[in-house]
């Protein structure tokens, strides 16, 4: 008999460990979703706000794949895992067995406790239902308040634009995503905040939600003793693991399902991945929790590799990521801190209009590169990954530049320009 | 303190109604609008009105352009897209998708309703006769009307599109050179070329409208033009085989089909620019995809083995009128069918490996029943190659694919079935230049290591219905015959992951989903 396989949570983490699984053996695969029957990318759900598009367009698989791959999707809410015992019960009661059960809860949105937290109008964006209420919560408003200077802050921030709806936008730190970006980068970020008339109010917590009559919201209080009145605010103030109901089986949790460098958790036939996950040991220089697409995929395929019984360690290999501010681009590669170590050199480059700018870091006695932040420039990754692998010398990577320049046909190159800055003032680097 | 709202004004003034300048701008094409209905209903007729109409469609088009992006940064512009009733097979959609499929019946079947007489026209043909006269000193035929409204609206639609698009250079260059090729080559020249070089007899003069999107080509009264038509015919004659065989291979080798179907021809120029708004109605799905294939190859054969038909016809009619005759035609299809039954069996462990089995068998099938049929015809001294009259088959194609497919259909459901349909379903350029695109060229979409975060705007606003994501999300580059290279999925991804490139490396196609494992990518070939 084929071996039972239960996957709980259709995001991108639990969907590729399915596939992955039933690439490489003849198990039994049931993926329990109560967000969706279909997997649908999370990452689109701005789009759908905005009218880019519909829930349908962001199915990255057709419907009929799951058949055709005898992937079982069932919509349902687990309620209770009986992990000592193999099987889980369904909110409708129903007891499903399993030899392998793989966790991949994903996250939610955080509350921190703020008075009036729960009203009408005040809401997180994490998932569909979100949307949805998001959806409900704004229409025909004028003003909005979003709190959290975090990428799905700056999101909702967007969104909101495109309704026409004017936003607050409260942020702990004083300049956006400064806890991740170097000063320039987020100067950058800022400037196009306030190019796009939102109220950016830096270095600003919320304080309190007070409501209307009707439990509305009507305005929020910041610390800074401010009254907004608002009819929509949006906590946007980072995302934990969704683990309640993991909470009370005997699997192991700390903030998220604690699991070894092969996503088993401390129940031998239980695993977990993506955004639910909390490593025992991190590998070097990455944090604990992964809340990103591709850790979630990276995730996924390894979990599989273990579970159809190919020993399998997570090696994530070099940082990268991406996002997109506005009409703003943002790729880095590598690790660049906010702030640079104590080893560390780094250059910065922005062009005239100050709508583009690169960052590139590299070790102070080896002169290695070590990573690359660039705003408004498209960078291949294939380069930067072969630069960071064999750790080559800085004024190498300048003068190659161009082959990492991965903008549209007929965008104006930047490389001479960069170069010629880069050689102005690190003229020192181009005879080692 | 009290945060003053009115400093958080409104930038996006599409979701907002109209503002001034756009009110003006509709304003001013409502104007044109009434001066062509005074023209169509014979009310009154003066060629200033015709001027009115340019004049008050141009600005007020290029104002509600104005208006409509004037406080949008320059970026993507896709908000509310899937909300509108023009955009969302709504109301507005049906409503204009029955104007413009009645329009292609008028205009094709019915173009005396538009006031075409030759004894003097009357309506909306008169009302283009002073522009007719001027360029090519001719009255106006509803062909001369269509070619007008047609390049004026790749025109206008075309400023749209590249100001909707300011920051993408690609974007702006390949709209330039849809709406340069559009005026000069397929609308003033050849109307200039009928004034200065008036030829006893009338051909084609669109160069870059070649066969077999032009199937006239072949037609006995194109050629017999030609032939008459003294150096501007030979030229005509020599580009028109020319551009099939030896120029139209090589530019798709170096740049890929895109400088054709994006850059040049005028249905995809119409597309790219009218049909904008309309790009994301495209069908995405599997079973689409294999539509379009079984669709467009048939055509492909159709319009070919019609073709040879119909000069064959030719020869064996006229025995001594061309330089060629029935047998020499006949040889050298024979010979050219011959040599590519050859490369399909030679190399179809190399070139043809990717190729569906099916596939590669219909084909050889139906290069070997060419063959056989023009060896039978020539053998039997017969007349119809394809046992029937060459001209009748040759008109069914006409009404069936030239008009109806491409016009009524191709045009008239942009709003309803996406602005590509013809060029993906039906065009046999489009499946000639694909077929090379797949098989020899150097244009492919590469993507951007493991940036794909699979949210599928890259799939949605192709309006040749690839899913682009499907190879994005896996790392895979994209090298899909039907992709006519308008650069929207790599303009609307919003991590850098696509980029359309013409180069000598060869396409990676990447192992598994994750293609990034273990700090490196895992590359098949």
């Amino acid at each position: 008999m084929a071996k039972k396989v239960i996957i709980i949570g259709n995001g991108i983490a639990g969907i590729t460990c399915a596939r992955h699984i039933r690439k490489q053996s003849d198990f039994h695969i049931t993926v329990i979703s109560s967000e969706t029957k279909y997997f649908y990318s999370r990452t689109a759900l701005m789009y759908i706000y905005m009218g880019h598009m519909k829930q349908e367009h962001t199915k990255p698989y057709e419907d009929h794949f799951w058949e055709k791959n005898r992937i079982n999707l069932l919509q349902a809410y687990v309620q209770k895992i009986v992990a000592t015992q193999n099987f889980i019960v369904l909110d409708n009661g129903i007891k499903m067995e399993y030899d392998y059960l793989v966790l991949a809860t994903g996250s939610k949105s955080n509350k921190f406790g703020w008075p009036g937290q729960d009203l009408i109008g005040v809401q997180g964006l994490y998932n569909l239902q979100d949307v949805q209420r998001m959806q409900e919560n704004t229409i025909g408003i004028k003003h909005a308040v979003v709190v959290g200077g975090g990428l799905i802050g700056i999101e909702t921030v967007e969104m909101l634009l495109s309704r026409n709806i004017a936003v607050t936008f409260l942020i702990r730190e004083k300049s956006f995503w400064n806890n991740i970006l170097p000063a320039e980068e987020s100067l950058m970020i800022n400037k196009l905040i306030k190019h796009h008339k939102i109220n950016l109010q830096l270095a600003t917590e919320l304080k309190e939600i007070k409501p209307d009559g009707n439990g509305k919201v009507s305005s929020v209080i910041t610390n800074t003793r401010q009254e907004i009145k608002c009819e929509f605010v949006a906590l946007t103030v980072g995302v934990s693991p969704n683990i309640a109901f993991v909470k009370e089986s005997e699997i192991e949790t700390d903030k998220g399902i604690l699991v070894n460098n092969n996503f088993q958790t401390n129940i031998e036939n239980v695993f977990a991945v993506g955004d639910c996950v909390q490593f025992k040991s991190p590998i070097e220089g990455r944090k604990p929790i992964e809340q990103v697409w591709y850790t979630g995929k990276m995730h996924g395929e390894t979990a599989a590799k273990n579970i159809v019984g190919t020993k399998a360690d997570y090696q994530p290999g070099h940082w990268f990521n991406s996002a997109k501010f506005f009409d703003l681009e943002y790729q880095t590669y590598g690790l660049i801190p906010a702030e640079k170590g104590e080893n560390d050199e780094w250059f910065w480059w922005q062009d005239a209009k100050g709508e583009k700018g690169v960052r590139i870091m590299w070790d102070k006695t080896t002169h290695a590169f070590k990573g690359i932040n660039s705003l408004g420039i498209r960078i291949k990754h294939e380069v930067c990954n072969d630069w960071l692998n064999e750790k080559t010398k800085i004024h190498a990577v300048v003068k190659d530049f161009k082959k990492a320049n991965f903008d549209p046909e007929f965008f104006k190159k930047f490389e001479k320009e960069f170069e010629a800055a880069f050689l102005k003032e690190h003229h020192y680097l181009q005879k080692v | 303190m009290e945060f003053d709202m009115s400093l958080s004004v409104a930038n996006h003034p599409s979701s907002e109604g109209l503002n001034a300048k756009m009110k003006i701008g509709v304003a001013l094409v409502t104007i044109s609008f009434i001066s062509i209905i005074i023209g169509l209903f014979n009310q009154f007729y003066h060629p200033v009105l015709l001027v009115v109409f340019f004049v008050t469609v141009s600005i007020g088009s290029i104002l509600y352009t104005k208006g409509l992006y004037q406080n949008t940064t320059a970026g993507v512009k896709n908000n509310g897209v899937m909300f509108k009733s023009l955009t969302n097979r709504g109301l507005w959609a049906w409503v204009l998708g029955i104007v413009l499929t009645a329009f292609y019946v008028i205009l094709y079947w019915y173009p005396q309703y538009l006031g075409l007489n030759e004894k003097g026209n009357t309506g909306l043909v008169r009302f283009f006769d002073p522009l007719s006269y001027l360029l090519n000193g001719k009255q106006a035929s509803q062909w001369f009307v269509y070619g007008t409204f047609y390049t004026l609206a790749i025109l206008l639609l075309g400023i749209k599109f590249m100001y909707k698009n300011r920051h993408s250079k690609y974007q702006i260059f390949r709209t330039a050179s849809i709406m340069f090729f559009q005026t000069a080559f397929a609308f003033l020249i050849p109307e200039l070329l009928e004034k200065f070089n008036p030829t006893p007899q009338y051909f084609t003069k669109d160069i870059k409208n070649m066969w077999p999107l032009n199937f006239y080509f072949t037609d006995q009264w194109n050629i017999d033009g030609m032939l008459s038509g003294g150096n501007l015919g030979a030229f005509m004659l020599v580009m028109g085989i020319a551009m099939i065989f030896i120029i139209s291979p090589i530019l798709t080798y170096f740049y890929g089909k895109r400088w054709y179907c994006s850059w040049v021809c005028g249905c995809g120029g119409l597309a790219e620019t009218a049909g904008d708004p309309f790009r994301h109605l495209s069908d995405k799905s599997t079973t689409a995809w294999k539509i379009e294939r079984w669709m467009v190859y048939i055509v492909l054969v159709l319009v070919t083995i019609i073709s040879i038909a119909v000069l064959f016809t030719m020869f064996y009619d006229n025995p001594a009128k061309y330089w060629l005759n029935k047998t020499s035609f006949s040889y050298m299809v024979i010979v050219f069918f011959g040599i590519l039954t050859a490369i399909l069996l030679i190399k179809r462990k190399t070139v043809f490996k990717d190729f569906d089995r099916k596939a590669y068998i219909i084909a050889l099938a139906v290069i070997v029943f060419t063959i056989v049929c023009i060896t039978n015809v020539l053998m039997s001294n017969g007349r119809n190659v394809l046992f029937m009259d060459a001209g009748t088959l040759r008109q069914w194609y006409g009404f069936f694919i030239g008009s109806i497919f491409s016009g009524v259909i191709g045009v008239g459901f942009y709003p309803l079935m996406g602005t590509r349909v013809w060029c993906r379903f039906g065009c046999p350029m489009a499946a000639i230049l694909g077929l090379q695109q797949k098989l020899f060229s150097r244009f492919r979409i590469t993507t951007n290591g493991s940036q794909c975060i699979s949210c599928g705007n890259c799939s949605t606003y192709c309006e040749m219905g690839i899913d682009v994501r499907a190879y994005a999300q896996r790392g895979e580059d994209i090298v899909r015959a039907s992709c006519v290279g308008c650069g929207v999925c790599s303009n609307v991804c919003p991590r850098g992951v696509l980029k359309l490139e013409n180069g000598p490396q060869k396409t990676k196609k990447l192992n598994g989903p994750v293609q990034y494992v273990n700090g490196v990518f895992e590359v098949t070939e």
